[in-house]
This record gives structure tokens, sequence and C-alpha cells, in this order.
């Protein structure tokens, strides 16, 4: 798959809501989806959809740290110095997620425990580097948003249906405890008197691999585009 | 633009302000959100001495979470003490903890006084227990002990802190009146590998050393041996397998620092 450098024509008095900003938001939720098409940011998918508070905790951040970095490398694209340009995208990118972390762990306590080291490495989460180099380098901030919203989301939806699939069968309850609600109990007691067991195979990093993998088949199958010859 | 953007001046000019702002932001971040980040590492470790002595953390009735820790620990806590290395006392404390007060045994950071003081101290004298001896004695930092009552027992908590394979690993043991009992312990960790070496934090391990007793008379007082290894005697625990390094952590840091509790404990 190539890494596709969408320079858009910057036209002026362009509305935030034309239909080419919009595409900007929609692509990457399913024809252009970071996880599933560009087959980026993998590692954080598999590390943190055990449970789904991490993932939509993971996902919250996510979705802050790119819209941040995107707007703002995009604000300053005229003035970054091209020689080192990576280490002032990279600079954003660090102290935002910093700024993250310190929230998580002054307001949500339990959950950065879970994240633990999954946070600072979403500086590494090669969506965020990717669209600021392809994206917010070349556009404005508001079709950078766009595109950081639309990017952000794409990666937040895989994440959420891996973890729920995960959850609800590795564990067989979803967890809100992080988030101050209570765990719900998804299969009854009878369930497992009849001798239902929880998949613990579910709780493993290489089961979300085979969750997107079938979301993989199941969006190429309904988009033969998508199939890459060979 | 007049500026050339691309020029020496300005590349260096452009970093040197962009650093300076940025290291301003996370200064003030860092400063304002540090009240509530300390707030949250007291409950927490409220929720481990509470674990120690036997509650199991989550939401419901009897169990200890971040809301009622600070309550429960007032209730079942009725002493804090702290001693040195050759068991006199350095300072008891009842009632409210003062924020602050460094002399309070609950505001000793126990991971931090061994990440800089005995870390290295052990690291040296892998071999030689001996001079480990010396060398710790020397060592100036203070130990807490919290003396807990529960069900009309005496419990006896104390924090231990070590070196798993990745980074730092701690957890509080609780002993009972006998000073000879472990009643119950509670482990974690900063970075260790998920389903081996994590699976100190897990219960499934931790409940394995409630009724162990320490060893009376010989070397070690406390020991993890390898998974699986047949007649695990009473001070010893069997490890995970696949955990090997970070189950000796573990067995290092207990055994090492229940020794200079157990000095104290004679006294008693």
């Amino acid at each position: 798959m190539s890494t596709e450098t969408q320079a858009l024509q910057e036209v002026k008095k362009e509305s935030l809501f034309s239909k080419k900003n919009k595409k900007l938001v929609t692509d990457p939720l399913s024809d252009n989806n970071p996880i599933t098409i560009q087959v980026l940011g993998i590692c954080s998918a598999l590390a943190i959809t055990v449970q789904i508070q991490q993932a939509l905790m993971m996902s919250l951040s996510v979705i802050f740290v790119l819209i941040g970095a995107n707007v703002i490398v995009s604000m300053m694209r005229k003035i970054i110095p091209d020689r080192i340009r990576i280490i002032v995208q990279l600079i954003v990118v660090a102290s935002l997620v910093i700024i993250v972390n310190e929230f998580l762990k002054a307001y949500a306590p339990d959950i950065s425990e879970r994240l633990s080291v999954f946070v600072g490495l979403i500086i590494t989460n090669c969506i965020i580097m990717g669209r600021l180099e392809a994206f917010a380098l070349g556009n404005k901030p508001g079709p950078a948003m766009m595109d950081a919203i639309g990017n952000g989301m794409g990666y937040a939806w895989i994440l959420l249906v891996v973890a729920v699939v995960r959850e609800i069968f590795g564990s067989g309850y979803i967890n809100l405890e992080g988030l101050g609600l209570t765990k719900i109990q998804i299969f009854p007691q009878a369930f497992y008197e009849m001798g239902y067991m929880n998949n613990n195979l579910m709780i493993l990093p290489p089961m979300a691999l085979v969750v997107v993998g079938i979301i993989i088949w199941i969006q190429r199958s309904r988009n033969k585009a998508l199939i890459e010859d060979h | 633009m007049a500026i050339d953007k691309n020029s020496n001046v300005f590349t260096f000019a452009f970093a040197g302000i962009m650093v300076t702002v940025v290291g301003a932001i996370l200064a003030f971040l860092f400063i304002s959100l540090k009240p509530l980040q300390v707030a949250n590492d007291e409950d927490k470790k409220k929720m481990d001495i509470m674990g120690a002595i036997g509650f199991e953390s989550g939401t419901e009735a009897g169990q200890v979470n971040r809301g009622n820790s600070g309550e429960l620990f007032d209730k079942y806590v009725v002493e804090r003490v702290s001693i040195d290395y050759n068991g006199n006392v350095v300072k008891t404390a009842t009632g409210t903890i003062v924020s602050g007060d460094k002399t309070d045994p609950f505001n000793i950071d126990v991971q931090k006084e061994y990440r800089s003081k005995i870390k290295k101290v052990v690291k040296k004298n892998k071999r030689d227990p001996e001079n480990l001896a010396v060398e710790m004695a020397a060592v100036e930092t203070a130990y807490p002990l919290y003396v807990c009552e529960k069900d009309g027992q005496k419990l006896y908590v104390i924090p231990v802190s070590g070196t798993g394979l990745w980074g730092p690993i701690w957890g509080y043991v609780a002993l009972k009146d006998d000073f000879r009992t472990i009643s119950g312990a509670k482990f974690d960790h900063e970075g260790e590998t998920p389903g081996l070496g994590a699976e100190i934090k897990e219960s499934v391990f931790q409940d394995k050393f409630v009724g162990k007793t320490l060893n009376t008379g010989s070397e070690p007082l406390f020991e993890i041996v390898k998974g699986g290894t047949p007649n695990v005697k009473d001070y010893q625990v069997d490890g995970i397998t696949g955990g090997t390094i970070t189950s000796k952590g573990v067995g290092e840091m207990v055994d090492r620092t229940l020794k200079i509790y157990e000095r104290y404990f004679k006294t008693l």
C-alpha cells in the first residue's frame, strides 16, 4: 500500500464542510482506514483492546493528540524550517502526549495505570506522524482538523469493535469501573453452569490480530476495489 | 515573507523559541496537576495496604477502591512505625497523616529510597551477602511499617521494593502477630512482560503467599523457587513459569526486606 501524499490545492474561502472536506472525514472511516487499509497503528490495536474502557481512553487520547498535532503543525507549516521539520513535529506530538498522560494520571488513575506505557507510545504511532507529514504540512488548519478527526475516528472504531469482541468473549463481562461505571455481566451465571467457558485465547494479543483480520476480510469483500492484485 | 525560513539563524531561533514555549507549557501543567496526582498515589498506596490485609479491590461492599481507601485505611491501620536498619524505632505516628511531613512513616517513598540508595548496594553485593549486610547498614533511610488491626487480630504490613526483569517491582507483605506467618501479599510492577512476569500482579500468584511461614534458623528467610518445583517448603513459593527473573526479584525483595523488620519484631 502506498502512502498517499494528498497535497490538496489550497483554495481560498473554502467551506469547512465542503464535499472535499467531508470526504477527509469519511474516507478514513472505511475505504482508507488507517488500521485495516493502511495497516498503521497495529501495535496499540493489539495491545490495549482487551477491555473496552482502555480502548476507549486510548482512542480518545489518540484523537486528541492527532487533532492537536495536525492543527498546530498546519498552522506553523509556513514557518517550520524544512531541515528540522521532523523534530518540530516530534516535539509537538510528544508534548501533546505528555499532556494527555498527565491528565490521565490526575483524573483517570486506574486507566492510566492499565494503559501504562502505551500512552507514551502514542508518539510512535505511525498514524500521527504519517498524517503530519502527508497532510498537515501541506494544508490549512481547517482541512487538517477534518483529516485528523477522520483518521482518529477510523482508528477508534476499529479499536472499539475489537475490544467489544475480545472483552465479551474473553472475560464474559464489560468492565467500565475505570470510567466510574459498573461491571456489566454479559452471560448469565446459568450459561456457565451449563458448561459455557470464557475464551481465554481472546485475552491474548494474537486474537486481536485475528479480529482485525476478520474486519479487513469483511471490508474487502464488500468493496472489491480495495483488493490488491498480485 | 522577508525572512528566509531555511537560513541557519532562523532555524536555530525557531528551535530555541519552540523549546522554550513547550517547556513553559509543560512545566505549568506539571505544577498544576501535581496535587491531584499525589492524592491519587496516596489512595493507591492505601488500597495496596488494604489489599495486603485481605481486601479485594472492587466497587462492591467489603471491597476496597479509590473512593473508600482512605476511610478503610483510617479504620484498620492503628499505628504507623518507621524503623532503621538495626530495628530501632525512628518514629511512630497515629491518626491523621500530615501530607508533606517527611518523617511520617506513610510519607516515606519506599520505591524512591530503593531506587536512589539501596538498589546499587544490592546489585554490587549480589554474591557477597556479608558485605551486603555491612553496606545496607550504612544506607541512610527509614523503613515504614503499618500496624493494622482486623477482626481482632494484629497484622503487620511491610512495604517491599525491588527490581524485576524490565523495571521496578514493589508490593506489600502482611505478617500475622507471630511475625512468621504471611497473611497476605500484594505486588505490582511497572513494565514486566504481560502474561509472564506481569502475573505477579494477579491474585493467582499473590494467593500462594497466604499461610506461608518464614524460615527459622537458616538462610534464606523466604524464597521463590522455579515454577513446578516438587516439595515446595513452607518458606518457599512457586515462581511463575516463564517469569523467572521477575519471580526471583520478588523473592529477593521480600527476603531482603523482611530480614530488616525481623530485628524490629524481636524487640517487641
